[in-house]
């Protein structure tokens, strides 16, 4: 039973942010759903102030071993989350994690006490890969930035505040240590990294957007660098993620220093991959890492 | 009558050439008999991601016919290899295992107006477009509402399905090229419909490719018929996870049209971006 944080899971395997909606894919199953839950706690996709529509399609484009995506945060907003989503989110079996964004730290405020003051929420995810309004910096490129966010908000709330890194840095660890030193009860990493594609019929951006975040098995390699970089700055828990398809790429990023895995990408492959994932780490640590050595190449 | 949750792995019972296309059945022992409209997020279990290449993501197809089988349902999947998923689905070999997730999304409505003198149903597909409205067809005979096909290709290479899929009722043909039937657009067949004196009564269904179906909810739309459009969107998982679907909402805002769809009214969407 893993405890992060102070909250009991069933296992290490949570959701990334975005990657699942749970009231969508109840309407889709059914309670079956709610019976074999694939996660150990449910990340909620991130939530701005105000209501979101999201970016302009095309939002998606598969690459090798993965995909880049350009989706634009589209939620109801604070208020329309609490009083629809909430409720319906408070009915799975897991404990609940919001995932919060804003450009501004009184908007920050506002978004923590609003979802740190309810009941149903276990822990809150800052989400810090935004543009901050008052600086014009993304607050998690910035370890300043995120230390003196951090500040702000780490008194407004008893719940634990996982930070989420962006990969899209030169020292992600130097963000890390000023989350911890601002009050940041763990860390998550590794977000999307920047990535583009040019569709070969029109010579053009496949993404709208002109670029987005790349996903998938081909981040992994990455997200093991960047996750080594941070066990070794801070003392807090971490929970790693960034292409994790199977048990054995979960054992890797606990082995690299997560606390818990989350995955992301492979659900859309595999509504249940979560909880697959779950069983074959099981299995794979009650087989013990030892037997015959298995070298790469191959 | 919701799908299982999570995908499972189904046999290939027969794969075969239909003109330019490809008709491959699986046999799902597990799902539900899905509905007109309905769809499958489908990804082969050999040669798929393993190399690290694409295809990564599974790929959204309807459903064009299902039948009973054995043990489970049948389900009848048109397919156009048009990239390298769609190229791995045209090569699957009977006997092979293909991941399956659904029955998803919602379905095609019957028509509201149902009496005696009613004009019934009209159904216009493009191209592989073609593909769900077979099982529309069929699902309409058996409740036996009257019932119109128009399809259209663009060329022979690009056409297929007739035989096994509308062999038992009457077609009216459109090409591009002139190969079959009208020289011309499908669209331009659905116009002289509309202009019968019990187009009012009608109601029309179409699938097919983003202009055709503009034009179709558009002539609908102008001639006050009722009409419910299947589109497609890049999709990357089929339940509402990913938001890659969205679709334009007149006003603002989008629809997500793996769970709001596949099958819309052409009010609900803002055809000009479709």
């Amino acid at each position: 039973m893993p405890d992060f944080c102070g909250i009991e899971l069933k296992h290490p395997v949570i959701n990334a942010s975005g990657t699942f909606d749970a009231i969508a894919a109840r309407r889709v199953y059914g309670d079956a759903l709610l019976v074999d839950f694939p996660f150990a706690a449910f990340v909620s996709k991130t939530i701005t102030p105000e209501p979101r529509v999201g970016n302009e399609p095309q939002r998606i484009w598969e690459t090798s071993a993965g995909m880049i995506n350009s989706i634009g945060l589209p939620n109801k907003g604070l208020e329309g989350f609490l009083a629809e989503d909430l409720p319906r989110l408070a009915e799975l079996p897991v404990p609940l994690v919001v995932s919060v964004m804003a450009t501004g730290h009184d908007e920050f405020a506002r978004l923590v006490r609003g979802a740190g003051e309810r009941d149903e929420v276990a822990a809150i995810e800052l989400n810090v890969s935004c543009p901050n309004v008052h600086s014009g910096l993304i607050v998690g490129e910035q370890p300043a930035e995120t230390e003196s966010l951090l500040e702000v908000l780490r008194p407004l709330t008893e719940k634990p505040l996982i930070v989420k890194l962006t990969p899209n840095v030169a020292n992600p660890a130097d963000v890390a240590v000023a989350a911890e030193e601002g009050g940041a009860d763990a860390v998550s990493l590794i977000n999307t990294l920047k990535a583009s594609a040019i569709d070969p019929a029109s010579g053009e951006p496949g993404i709208a957007a002109g670029h987005g975040g790349l996903s998938g098995p081909a981040v992994r390699p990455v997200a093991i660098a960047q996750l080594r970089a941070v066990a070794a700055a801070v003392s807090v828990p971490i929970v790693g993620m960034g292409g994790i398809s199977s048990g054995a790429d979960a054992v890797e990023m606990l082995s690299a220093g997560a606390s818990l895995v989350a995955v992301g990408t492979e659900n859309f492959r595999d509504p249940r991959a979560g909880a697959r994932v779950a069983g074959e780490i099981a299995r794979a640590l009650r087989v013990g890492r030892g037997g015959a050595p298995i070298g790469n190449p191959a | 009558m919701t799908a299982p949750f999570g995908r499972r792995l189904c046999k290939v019972s027969e794969s075969r050439a239909t003109g330019g296309y490809r008709l491959f059945s699986l046999v799902d022992t597990e799902g539900p008999e899905p509905l007109p409209g309905q769809f499958y997020m489908l990804a082969s279990e050999r040669h798929w991601e393993q190399s690290g290449q694409r295809p990564y993501l599974p790929r959204a197809l309807s459903v064009a016919e299902t039948g009973p089988a054995a043990d489970g349902v049948r389900l009848d999947f048109l397919i156009e290899g048009i990239g390298p998923g769609t190229d791995r689905l045209c090569e699957l070999e009977e006997g092979e295992d293909v991941w399956v997730n659904g029955p998803l999304g919602n379905s095609f409505a019957v028509p509201r107006e149902l009496t005696p003198g009613a004009a019934g149903a009209i159904l216009v597909g493009g191209g592989i477009g073609i593909a769900p409205l077979a099982l529309l067809r069929r699902s309409f005979a058996a409740k036996n509402i009257p019932t119109r096909v128009l399809l259209g290709f663009r060329d022979a290479a690009h056409s297929g399905g007739l035989d096994d899929l509308f062999a038992c009722c009457e077609i009216k043909l459109a090409s591009d090229d002139g190969h079959a039937g009208h020289h011309g657009y499908v669209t331009d067949l659905l116009a002289a419909m509309l202009e019968g004196d019990d187009a009012a009564s009608a109601a029309v269904y179409s699938c097919g490719p983003p202009q055709m179906l503009e034009t179709v909810g558009a002539m609908c739309t102008e001639a006050g018929v009722a009409c419910e459009l299947a589109m497609e969107s890049p999709m990357a998982c089929g339940y509402g996870a990913c938001f890659g679907c969205a679709v334009p909402r007149p006003g603002g805002g989008y629809l997500r049209l793996c769970v709001d769809g596949p099958v819309v009214r052409p009010d609900q969407v803002e055809l000009a971006h479709a």
